[in-house]
């Protein structure tokens, strides 16, 4: 079980000059769920964009091993390959690109990768079925444009969608719980329960704990200031919930 | 030196060989034009509506003339292999300046139908000819004058009263010659009542080793109630500059479409003015350019409003790469006999790189009140957003831009309504953007094979 998947190191990155984290240290086992709490602006989707090799932002100091491969020097797309996912907080609308040629270049570059042949147009499509069922998403979307004039809930279905179809093994949700409803939020966080194996592994970004009550996480990590300050199980989620953060921002201002 | 006067001069010696090869309709009317171009100079760069492109410089070579009606060695075959899969068209080329039907294509044409040489239309109908050669192209364009001096031949297409042509009819124009040389285009269509035509038009380069001018002007009369959709897919060589003129005059309740996709060229320059003179008229104006390496690709629109209650709406979309440079002038012009318009303009453009140009200029003239009219102009960068949440799917970089560019075209490509061409025109746009320049004989186009897969 305890098969290291992810482990960061004395990550520091930032943008345009700004230093935003400042020594991330993070160990993800196969098989786990961690959620990374916060309050505003301490860095938490910038660690999230930095894993996933947004090119806007640079890494100035620290290793990152994914599976003994050396994450911060592949190609965004090379990480996606290697099994990297990453659910955007704010899933990009993308005009004129249809769902299926945007999901079929995606896993034939995939195959590509791999030096597997592409799909052929049946096996794919009936994958596209399958993995749809997961998240209830309605087959009209499909013909769509890329997250173009869906509602919040289906942009975030559509994100878990891909997400199955890709079969990652270490998923980074960014608030996936942002702008959805109840329902949405039940289908979603039912989506990531049943694409969980004990081989993957899952970082939930949320701010709040209404999230965890459905995905259940292992571990809990506070990120404040560029640093995970504060590591717990399931309980520091629901602490977190009744105190805030304040004390945790007077405890680390106050040795600081 | 204005580069006219070496025609002017090339006309003032060769008169009687350039008549002999031509028709009284067209000769008739060489001497107004000759006076014409006399006293009106070819653009220079940078001068009102010319801001980025020589029209003076395109004219500059001595590129031969081949005002003598030598055959010259045109790979007739290969043209044909332009016929696009899954459309049936009426098919026709114009090898450098000459007029070649298919075989038996007079026969395979509707009653009434004329789709022929214009020298021969000249001959054979002088009276129908006359009565609208040269009245849409204003003779004091000095290019319109200058193409109205020498030409000698073109393509004439007629569309009856009451006639929905039931097949497309298609032109391909090429290129080839033992050395440079310069083509006189000409095109007059003429559009009874209540007639309707769909028309294919494909400029292409056979051969690539030597340059070539295109002075093209197509005259296009659209009677009440007619109905054109006219198409023009151009992939020409580097070497290769395409001056176009296009004027058209639109009657009451008249329809005109053009879509104009330049995927590949040298040095293009293309221009329409559109005389919307009928009432509840609807014109579509949409351009495509995709421009690199060192091509430069300028479209100009007047769009005159001169009758009430009419439509208009202009889309073109540009995307410059490596060193190439768009330009885009679109004029809407509302005249005060003009209330109840509707028109609309859209210019947008991508620059793919740092050395990239685009000049984009559009302009409204509104002279009454009522009015809707409207225009917008962006030029900016692919999306990174965009860019980057594909790459996180595993979509690799170049092949994410590609999606892009071929989406961000995919409005234009949307207003082609003729069956088959649309899938085509995708399918052309999606290789271009993939850089496969494999080549179907000297062609670009690649039209053969359709059926493969281009997704790696």
């Amino acid at each position: 079980m305890n098969e290291q998947l992810l482990k960061v190191e004395n990550l520091h990155a930032g943008i345009e000059g700004k230093e935003i984290l400042k020594g991330i240290n993070l160990t993800v086992n196969r098989g786990e769920v961690h959620a990374i709490m916060g309050p505003n602006g301490s860095g938490k989707s910038t660690l999230s964009e930095v894993l996933a090799g947004n090119p806007a932002f640079h890494v100035t100091e620290g290793n990152v091993d994914f599976h003994g491969v050396p994450l911060l020097d592949l190609l965004p797309e090379d990480r996606s390959h290697e099994g990297l996912f990453l659910s955007f907080q704010y899933p990009v609308e993308i005009p004129g690109v249809s769902m299926v040629n945007f999901m079929r270049a995606a896993v034939n570059a995939k195959r590509k990768y791999f030096n597997e042949q592409p799909l052929s147009a049946t096996e794919f499509l009936k994958m596209m079925r399958q993995k749809r069922a997961i998240v209830e998403l309605d087959n009209k979307l499909a013909s769509r444009s890329v997250n173009e004039g869906f509602s919040g809930g289906e942009k975030k279905r559509n994100e878990i969608f891909q997400m199955a179809v890709l079969e990652p093994q270490l998923s980074i949700l960014d608030e996936t719980d942002s702008g959805l409803d109840i329902d949405a939020l039940r289908i979603v966080a039912g989506g990531v329960n049943k694409l969980k194996t004990e081989r993957n592994a899952t970082i939930v970004i949320t701010h709040y704990q209404r999230l965890l009550d459905y995905i259940k996480p292992d571990f809990v990590h506070v990120l404040y200031k560029g640093r995970i300050v504060r590591t717990g199980g399931p309980e520091l989620a629901l602490e977190l919930e009744e105190r805030g953060y304040d004390w945790i921002k007077e405890e680390v201002d106050s040795k600081s | 030196m204005n580069s006219k006067q070496q025609y002017i001069d090339l006309f003032r010696d060769n008169r009687t060989v350039i008549e002999a090869g031509s028709a009284p309709v067209l000769n008739s009317l060489r001497d107004e034009a000759a006076e014409s171009l006399r006293c009106h100079d070819l653009p220079l760069k940078g001068t009102e509506g010319y801001e980025r492109t020589d029209v003076n410089g395109m004219f500059a070579p001595d590129y031969g003339l081949n005002i003598m009606r030598l055959n010259l060695p045109a790979d007739i075959a290969e043209a044909w292999k332009c016929d696009v899969p899954n459309i049936s068209t009426l098919f026709a080329v114009v090898a450098n300046d000459s007029f070649i039907p298919s075989s038996g294509l007079e026969t395979r044409l509707p009653e009434g139908v004329i789709f022929t040489s214009l020298r021969q239309a000249a001959l054979s109908w002088p009276d129908l000819v006359g009565k609208y050669y040269g009245t849409v192209a204003p003779v004091d364009n000095a290019a319109v004058a200058l193409n109205t001096m020498l030409v000698q031949d073109g393509v004439f297409i007629y569309i009856p009263r009451g006639h929905r042509l039931p097949r497309p009819l298609q032109l391909v124009n090429i290129f080839s010659a033992p050395a440079s040389m310069m083509a006189l285009r000409r095109v007059l269509i003429v559009m009874e009542e209540d007639s309707e035509a769909q028309i294919l038009v494909c400029d292409h380069t056979q051969d690539t080793a030597n340059s070539y001018l295109s002075s093209e002007v197509v005259e296009i009369h659209l009677s009440p109630k007619a109905r054109l959709d006219y198409y023009c897919i151009e992939e020409s060589s580097e070497a290769t500059t395409r001056h176009s003129q296009m004027f058209v005059n639109q009657g009451d309740e008249s329809s005109f479409l053009t879509n104009i996709s330049t995927l590949t060229c040298g040095n293009t320059r293309n221009s329409f003015t559109i005389n919307v003179n009928g009432q509840r008229c609807e014109t579509r104006l949409a351009g495509m350019a995709i421009a690199t390496g060192r091509m430069h690709i300028d479209n100009s629109v007047q769009l005159r409003h001169l009758a009430p209650k009419c439509y208009s709406n202009q889309l073109f979309k540009y995307v410059a790469d490596d060193n190439a440079t768009g330009a885009f002038q679109g004029l809407i012009y509302v005249s005060p006999e003009a209330p109840f318009t509707d028109a609309y303009q859209t210019c947008r453009s991508v620059l793919a790189s740092p050395d990239a140009r685009m000049h984009a200029k559009p302009q409204l003239e509104i002279y009454n009140d009522e009015v809707k009219c409207s225009h917008g102009s962006t030029t900016g960068q692919l999306d990174a957003k965009a860019l980057f949440y594909m790459r996180t799917r595993g979509i690799p970089e170049n092949q994410a831009r590609t999606m892009l560019m071929q989406a961000f075209m995919a409005d234009v490509i949307d207003t082609v309504k003729m069956e088959g061409l649309h899938d085509r025109l995708r399918h052309l746009v999606e290789k271009r953007f993939a850089g496969d320049n494999s080549l179907c004989g000297e062609c670009r186009a690649n039209c053969r094979d359709a059926s493969s897969n281009t997704n790696e």
